[in-house]
């Protein structure tokens, strides 16, 4: 049963561990960087919605909203990229290679 | 609206069915073993488990829903788009290694990994189960709103329909089959709305949508003399006092609701759906495309566009949007009156809207407290944004915590293919949502959506453009149903099979047996999820969806995450955090207002919950509880969570 190694245990919390691997970390700082943006994003959506409507010259006139929105998909996208990236580079340097 | 059958619809429809249940009655020969049930023995390519995971993901709400809200509202479907893919950042950027790292099957192995207590596998797997029933209420009703229209059944036919075919998939193979189901459906949905937006974007817009599906109205203001004329004026009763409408009864029977204007000796027309004797009244006859029955017509229309144009030929993604935003759009509303013999009739009324204010927060009720346009008191102006706040964060912390995403990754051979799988979702996930825009923008100036049911804006969109595309682009919504369903029901499957039956009750089966319990599961789960789509179809999949993920956020996800990094968390803690995060977020569902008005047909007002989505409440308490909880339950503390948990097991 269950129970009996339930109790041989003599701690209830995991075994220690010698902090985050560098994926981890790494995987941290972008998911920073991505909150920053998206929590950015549905502030000004929930207080200032009328600037929203301002139209962003860059990009051929579409307003803010729009323009915020598709920079948040594409962001996600190339974050996820850098990740992918820097994390097989972590795992080459694990394997003796790489950078 | 009445939508006539289409026989290459059917077939298309047909054929599509017919190739999802070779396919898994062809991959059934490969999953004998637990192992190939549940994670398709860990080696499906990450390529493939990269599209598969948008196609789990592209469900009925996302595809069908989306498109819908932008078709009737404009940008605020858009915003579920943002907030769905985001939750992905949290999946990747998070949970995706560790939970790799972690797990064998299902989202209770990776939690109980560390701790092995029953507890946790018990909490896991109910919260599993909650959260993919929850999940599987929208697509549920968004395969009865398909198969209405698409194939003449009644909505609960669709239902039953969609739960026996998901059923017999599940029951045949599993996970090999759900995951390649999911990748033909992932792949198939991404290309064909792509070249749906291609043929938007070269269509462009225009004032006059002649290629219009349907019997499509031309908006215009006319002069009250003029509709009057040869009919009888009915008098303001009961709910109708104090509206802006004009009743006109022609000598045929039918009566018109005229729309008041901006200017007084104008009017436009709208739409009424009424009751009599139990059956849909259509303008005051018997809704049909008979003699002497009247239908609903199709709407969509650009009023006004730039310069006075009337076409604007081809245009680029960035033109189609700047032009659509100094255009004026004829939207619709629709608000329901009480008839003097005790009946209501729904009346949809057509609004003229800038497309600058369509382009922005705010447009549908759901978002309408963020709009500086609101009409309503502080409190609820309040609310409403808090409600607002709470959803977008539910959609950002929910995806990482859904369980049938969760064990995708158990579905090939290691981190490195998680990584590279989430990715790929990433790509086509992200690619999609940004056509969704489109192709609900497209929808809205169509002339050729449904005033009642906006789920069928996009394959509507589509027969605008042809029967054929129609039927593909149906067939391909209806797969993504069954698809979503099955992955689903696979992941109730597992809670109940693996972690219930055999983790935590301890019942000794062989593998055999655990794979045949798991089917057993699976065909009880479909008919849970038949009888609550059949319950909960009036309300908005995209709406139910929000919901699934709140409750899997607040239940899932702080225990997710405090585990992977937060070293004093205990087995207790987590346990406590799951139960405190889906009791106190679904009590909350449960007594909103929507449930209150949909579920229970009572009044919203009397709702004890102050906004419907409980995310940014609940998702911190279950945080805060398994703080305090893990602190309480440290090194030499009496595990009294785990000594009830192993009392049931006894």
């Amino acid at each position: 049963m269950e129970q009996g190694t339930s109790r041989a245990r003599p701690s209830d919390g995991p075994a220690p561990r010698n902090g985050l691997s560098r994926n981890a970390r790494l995987g941290l700082v972008l998911f920073l960087i991505y909150c920053i943006f998206y929590g950015g994003f549905v502030a000004m959506n929930a207080f200032a919605a009328e600037r929203m409507q301002k139209p962003v010259e860059a990009l051929g006139q579409i307003n803010l909203a729009v323009a915020f929105g598709m920079g948040l998909i594409l962001l996600a996208f190339v974050l996820a990229m850098v990740y992918m990236m820097l994390c097989q580079a972590s795992h080459e340097d694990e394997q003796g290679g790489g950078l | 609206m009445i939508h006539p059958f289409s026989l290459s619809a059917f077939i298309v429809f047909c054929a599509f069915v017919g190739i999802v249940l070779a396919i898994s009655f062809y991959m059934g020969k490969k999953a004998r073993s637990s192992r190939g049930y549940y994670a398709a023995h860990g080696q499906i390519h990450w390529f493939v488990n990269g599209v598969a995971f948008a196609g789990d993901y592209l469900s009925a709400a996302s595809f069908l829903g989306i498109c819908g809200m932008i078709a009737f509202y404009g940008y605020d479907g858009f915003l579920y788009s943002i907030g769905y893919l985001a939750g992905w950042v949290v999946a990747l950027f998070v949970i995706a290694e560790p939970l790799k790292r972690l797990g064998k099957f299902t989202f209770a192995d990776a939690l109980d990994k560390k701790f092995n207590s029953p507890a946790i596998k018990f909490t896991a797997a109910i919260s599993t189960l909650v959260v993919s029933i929850f999940y599987l209420i929208p697509q549920m009703v968004g395969a009865g709103a398909l198969v209405k229209p698409l194939l003449g059944f009644p909505e609960d036919f669709g239902v039953v329909l969609v739960g026996i075919i998901v059923v017999l998939i599940v029951v045949t193979a599993g996970m090999v089959s759900t995951t390649y189901v999911q990748f033909i459906k992932g792949s198939l949905l991404v290309i064909f709305c792509f070249a749906l937006t291609i043929m938007i974007l070269k269509r462009g817009l225009t004032t006059d949508p002649g290629y219009a599906a349907g019997n499509y109205h031309r908006y215009e203001l006319k002069k009250i003399a003029d509709v009057t004329a040869g009919g009888t004026v009915l008098p303001e009763e009961a709910g109708w006092k104090g509206k802006p409408y004009v009743r006109v009864k022609s000598p045929d029977g039918s009566i018109i609701a005229w729309r008041k204007s901006a200017d007084p000796t104008r009017v436009a027309e709208a739409q009424m759906l009424g009751k009599r004797d139990g059956k849909p009244t259509v303008n005051g006859r018997p809704q049909g495309t008979g003699k002497g029955e009247a239908d609903l017509f199709a709407v969509g229309q650009i009023s006004k566009l730039p310069d006075g144009q009337t076409s604007t030929g081809p245009l680029g993604p960035l033109q189609y949007i700047k032009t659509l935003q100094s255009s004026e759009i004829i939207l619709w509303g629709s608000e329901t009156i009480a008839e003097a013999d005790g009946s209501k009739t729904i009346v949809y009324f057509p609004k003229p809207t800038p497309g600058s204010a369509i382009m922005v927060p705010g447009g549908s009720p759901t978002f309408a407290g963020v709009s500086p346009n609101f009409k309503g008191t502080a409190r609820e102006r309040n609310l409403k944004k808090i409600d607002f706040l709470s959803l977008m964060l539910a959609l950002f912390c929910g995806t990482a915590s859904l369980p049938h995403i969760l064990i995708r990754y158990y579905t090939v051979k290691d981190q490195a293919a998680a990584r590279k799988s989430t990715v790929v979702g990433i790509a086509s996930i992200g690619f999609f949502y940004v056509l969704t825009l489109y192709l609900g923008l497209g929808a809205m100036t169509s002339g050729s959506i449904d005033v009642t049911n906006n789920a069928m804006s996009a394959p509507l969109l589509a027969k605008s453009f042809g029967p054929l595309l129609f039927a593909f682009i149906s067939a391909i919504a209806f797969t993504t149903v069954l698809g979503t369903v099955s992955g689903l029901i696979l992941a109730s499957s597992g809670a109940v099979a693996h972690d219930l039956m055999s983790n935590f009750f301890k019942m000794e089966l062989t593998d055999a047996q655990q794979v045949r319990a798991g089917k057993v599961v699976a065909v009880v789960v479909g008919a849970i999820a038949i009888l609550l789509g059949i319950l909960f179809k009036e309300m908005n999949p995209t709406f139910l969806v929000g919901w699934a993920f709140n409750v899997a956020a607040s239940a899932n996800l702080p225990a997710l995450v405090m585990l992977l990094f937060w070293k004093r968390t205990t087995r207790s803690g987590i346990a406590i955090s799951i139960t405190v995060g889906l009791i106190t977020s679904l009590a909350w569902l449960l007594l909103s207002g929507p449930a209150y008005t949909s579920v229970y047909h009572l009044d919203a007002a009397r709702a004890p919950a102050p906004f419907s989505q409980p995310g940014i409440v609940t998702i911190p308490l279950s945080f805060l509880v398994l703080i305090v909880a893990s602190l309480m339950t440290q090194e030499g503390r009496a595990d009294a969570v785990d000594e009830m948990a192993g009392a049931m097991q006894r």
